[in-house]
């Protein structure tokens, strides 16, 4: 017995893995010219909880009216929404096993950080080969889509889906606070060395946390896009450069001395950073004027400290709250030779190899993006969309977010969309948690080389 | 057979014989193959994955974090189970005993309560108390900057599996203290005996296989709970990362299937040696 | 009541006084932040206000989480219950070579299926069987993960049950059906009741299966949405999580109260090996 069910285990077993491995490319003209279409589109998001505007945008303005066009054009179309709404990591597995077992979505949402992994997979393909280069090419919305967010949803020059907006980071601070310590209520910090003794001069008030540059594991991603990575750029190299990884190079060390410097001289709180809910604390505490400065997003600006629904409402912001762009290390020093930089992330849309109807799946993929489409999914609140002609629109009214694009995206760096990314991110996570917790940087940074050359292999690691 | 007949015995077993054969057997075993695999959910091992063998143990034993966490989960279950919930659950089913039914029933019920919360209740309630600002605990000890979580978060977890699984000690003691005669617990108390020794010389020889049992039980459930995911994500830096945490993250933040696979194997393997100790002391006895 | 006597009887009180406020504690949140205009992940007096509960009850998917909830569950544990049961029964009065052993395998098996490393083998199971997306499909993943450690458990309940009372029945003509429904279960009864109220709490809380295998929102339990709840900016919404907490934790407590005073939540004889 127990013979013969090891071998019916390692049969099966072959048999799944062998069957999941890969999936082939069909014809992107299948079942073009059906009239009776069933499309589903799976989201990370929820009527109620997690991104809630999205799905009720997708459930009550998308599905209604995209439906209803098809119908004018004699087809019944019928659009599921497979909402979701929970923690990223566990949303990402969702959707993988979707995709090894040839099922999922026909539209599905993405990270944009993990299309790289999905194309190497092989479960997510070239937009060109899912649905045809001409019928991609023929959209008119690429045009309105400037270049660099474009290529959220490329990977290895290919393009495999459209991006759903992106955002960019700056140096929030509090002019209140600014006041009191005696410093400009228009600054712009040119050097981290500027930025640090400002913080230290807001040192000097009772009660308030200069700086909090967000570090260590607890945050997960949020230390690596507010935190290690635009510290990075600001000392020249992107953190992957001709095929290798930053090891425990000049940069790295830097940056982490620069996470010694505000931690171990008590400009920022290390508790903060290893809490669980350390992010929400942050923002909590920034509303109510208990931190000095905050490297965030532009999320943090209208989500946040927003004065009517934020998460951290700030009644004054407009007034109490200021913006800076992130400078490079000494002026001139960040990457390409910027003297600021940033870093932004977004979502991205795919559609699914695996689909039955790719020709209808890219038609519903061109209404979510048409400019009529994105201006409704902003339900009467100004953000960064993928579209120029949006954003001229709805940004104008506000000073922060129309800096955002027209001075921070012209500067900003994606991160490298690549399966090993996740990888070199934890460990960058893990030695600024190593700082805080009172390492020195060259430990820390030899920790890291390490943990580094075995997730990534030595050969794609490069050091000095 | 005792009147049973084979074949309505056969019948008895079929259908949870069969439930445990689809849908425990069958996916466990594949798991422990996934271990000598290098599957992983994203990525180029995502498209061929390929048996590696013993690779991944050896990775595994290799790996710092492993040493760590095992090191973690004893101590966990150490200090939570075998002592905490075995000694608590005890001294409860004993004292309560002996004082009025009123106040045995409340205590027997917030005890038990403790118990059926869902676990994601049970974390929001613990948040409440360890956290920094307002938390339940900060108060009581007139300490509001100590981040409980985050500064003790071995002894957090501790006290906070103490609270969560005392009740299912609590009961099997206090059944199994009805079982003690209480003829032999008078005669040790009119020979001058003190609580303590009536309990070692008297109750304990009734109760062995009781304790057990019951440390068997609860240290596989503790070894195996995932709740302190809820409560510290292992942080922080991996000072809480017990087993089923790391194994959790490895496979669903890591994507790394067949590593998290053989961790899971290992932990198997650390639950059969659990096991086979409880079985040697159990027949010893007999 | 000699002086020793009283001192005595007093440090057991106080003891249990501290076990009961450490028991109690917080436990307390649950019943504060619901009701607070303010609520916090902290304890305090609460500004009494309704409007969270009003919040909680306009949620699209609030209410009908824990239909789900209770339908997910009522069939896992009643699965288990009656599966494990049998099998207890079975498996105690008939000498099977290893059936120990066995059983102890079972157990052992039982936590790494309740992992997450089992995930893939489970997904793809389901997948091929059809059920993905199916309460009834995922209610018997969640039994066959709890079952052996019921059939331990209740193995011993049956094995204390003493055999003189099934012959005297057998005696009297009672089939093996009858004997086990009229004779074994009555006096099994807290520890079937034992079993009942277990399984229905394991699989209230389970959180990973049902999200893996149930992609319909509309069909999703409670343990789930929970970690769905969140305002615009991604942060818990603890206008919506306290109430709903309590909404959620309501079934489990009502199902024991029930239970033990309608059959004895006890380990009568109990767990002995």
């Amino acid at each position: 017995m127990g013979r013969t069910t090891a071998f019916v285990l390692v049969a099966v077993g072959v048999l799944v893995t062998g069957c999941l491995g890969g999936t082939t490319v069909e014809d992107p003209a299948r079942n073009a010219d059906a009239k009776d279409v069933t499309l589903t589109i799976v989201a990370n998001a929820v009527s109620g909880g997690k991104n809630a505007r999205g799905a009720d945008w997708i459930a009550n303005w998308v599905i209604p009216r995209f439906t209803e066009a098809q119908k004018a054009k004699g087809v019944t179309m019928a659009v599921r929404f497979e909402q979701s709404g929970t923690a990223d990591e566990a949303f990402k597995t969702k959707v993988a096993l979707d995709f090894k077992t040839g099922g999922g979505g026909d539209v599905v949402e993405l990270d944009g950080i993990w299309l790289g992994e999905f194309a190497q997979a092989g479960q997510v393909k070239p937009l060109d080969d899912v649905v045809g280069k001409a019928d991609v090419d023929a959209w008119d919305g690429w045009k309105q889509i400037p270049e660099a967010v474009q290529g959220l949803g490329r990977f290895e020059g290919k393009r495999y889906g459209v991006p759903m907006g992106t955002d960019g980071r700056v140096l929030y601070y509090n002019k209140k606070l600014f006041a009191q310590a005696g410093l400009p209520a228009d600054w712009q910090p040119r050097s981290w060395d500027e930025l640090l003794s400002a913080a230290a001069a807001l040192k000097a008030l009772p009660g308030v946390t200069p700086l909090q540059l967000n570090a260590g594991t607890a945050m997960g991603e949020a230390t690596s896009m507010q935190g290690v990575l635009p510290a990075l750029v600001g000392t020249g190299k992107p953190v992957h450069e001709d095929g290798k990884w930053q090891g425990a190079t000049s940069g790295v060390k830097d940056v982490l001395g620069l996470y010694q410097r505000i931690y171990r001289d008590g400009l920022g709180d290390p508790v903060l950073q290893q809490e669980a809910n350390g992010r929400d604390r942050s923002f909590r505490l920034f509303a109510e004027d208990k931190i000095g400065i905050l490297l965030e997003g532009d999320y943090f600006w209208r989500s946040v400290v927003e004065p009517k629904n934020g998460v951290a409402k700030m009644a004054d912001r407009d007034a109490a709250v200021g913006w800076a762009l992130m400078p490079a290390q000494r002026p001139g020093a960040g990457v390409g030779g910027q003297d600021f930089v940033s870093m932004s992330g977004g979502g991205v849309r795919v559609v699914n190899p695996n689909s039955r109807f790719p020709k209808q799946a890219w038609e519903f993929m061109r209404f979510l993006n048409s400019a009529e489409a994105v201006k409704a999914s902003l339900a009467g609140t100004a953000q960064i969309t993928q579209r120029g002609d949006v954003n001229d629109e709805v940004l104008a009214g506000d000073p922060m977010l129309s800096f955002v694009a027209d001075k921070v995206l012209p500067i900003t760096r994606y991160r490298p969309g690549l399966a090993d990314y996740p990888k070199v991110s934890a460990a960058l996570q893990q030695a600024t948690a190593d700082v805080v917790a009172g390492k020195s940087p060259d430990d820390a940074a030899k920790a890291y080389q390490d943990a580094l050359v075995k997730a990534v292999g030595e050969g794609s690691v490069a050091t000095g | 057979m005792a009147g049973l007949g084979v074949a309505r015995a056969v019948g008895f077993v079929a259908p949870a014989l069969l439930l445990v054969g689809v849908f425990l057997v069958f996916p466990a075993l594949w798991t422990l193959y996934i271990g000598v695999t290098d599957y992983q959910l994203t990525g180029p091992a995502a498209a061929a994955p390929s048996a590696v063998g013993l690779d991944n143990f050896a990775a595994v034993l290799d790996d710092a974090l492993f040493t760590n966490s095992l090191w973690l989960t004893a101590l966990f279950v150490l200090g939570s189970a075998v002592v905490g919930q075995n000694a608590l659950g005890f001294a409860l089913a004993w004292l309560l005993r002996r004082v009025r039914p009123w106040l045995r029933r409340t205590t027997e019920g917030l005890v038990l309560l403790a118990w059926i919360l869902p676990g994601p209740v049970v974390a929001y309630l613990w948040f409440a108390v360890l956290s920094r600002d307002g938390g339940t605990l900060g108060l009581l000890l007139d300490d509001p900057t100590t981040a409980w979580l985050v500064q003790y978060p071995m002894v957090s977890l501790v006290v906070f599996n103490v609270w969560r699984g005392t009740a299912f000690s609590m009961l099997l003691y206090t059944s199994a203290l009805a079982a003690v005669p209480p003829s032999q617990l008078e005669t040790a108390r009119l020979v001058g005996a003190n609580g303590w020794q009536a309990v070692r010389d008297v109750v304990f020889p009734h109760i062995r296989g009781h304790v057990l049992t019951n440390t068997l039980l609860i240290s596989l459930w503790t070894a195996n709970d995932f709740t302190p995911f809820l409560l510290t994500a292992g942080g922080p830096n991996h000072e809480s990362e017990v087993l089923p945490v790391l194994i959790y993250r490895q496979a669903l933040e890591g994507g790394r299937l067949g590593y998290a696979s053989a961790m899971s194997s290992l932990l198997l393997v650390g639950n059969l040696v659990v096991a086979l100790v409880y079985l040697r002391l159990l027949r010893r006895r007999a | 009541m000699t002086p020793a006597w009283v001192v005595r009887r007093i440090g057991l009180y106080v003891l249990v006084a501290v076990v009961l406020a450490f028991f109690a504690v917080p436990v307390l949140w649950l019943a504060s932040a619901p009701f607070d205009a303010r609520p916090g992940l902290g304890l305090r007096w609460p500004d009494w206000t309704f409007a969270n509960v009003a919040t909680t009850f306009r949620h699209p998917y609030a209410v009908t989480s824990l239909v789900n909830s209770v339908l997910l569950c009522v069939v896992a544990t009643a699965v288990t219950t009656v599966s494990a049961a049998l099998a207890a029964y079975s498996l105690s009065r008939v000498r099977i070579p290893g059936r120990d052993a066995l059983l102890y395998l079972l157990l052992l098996l039982s936590s790494v299926v309740t992992g997450t490393a089992a995930m893939v083998p489970i997904f793809v199971l389901m997948l091929q069987l059809g059920l993905i997306d199916s309460r009834f499909g995922t209610a018997l993943v969640i039994a066959g993960g709890m079952l052996p450690a019921a059939i331990f458990i209740l193995k011993d309940f049956v094995d204390s049950v003493p055999r003189s009372y099934e012959e005297s029945a057998r005696v009297f003509g009672a089939s093996p059906g009858q004997v086990l429904g009229h004779v074994v279960l009555p006096v099994a009864r807290p520890g079937v009741a034992t079993i009942l109220v277990w399984s229905f709490v394991n699989a209230w809380g389970n959180f990973l299966l049902p999200f893996l295998l149930l992609r319909d929102v509309g069909k999703q339990p409670a343990a789930v949405l929970l970690r769905t709840l969140q305002d615009e900016g991604g942060s818990a919404d603890l206008a919506v999580i306290p109430v709903f907490s309590l909404l959620y934790s309501i079934p489990v407590v009502v199902l024991y109260l029930f239970v033990s005073k309608r059959y004895g939540f006890r380990f009568h004889g109990g767990i002995k090996s």
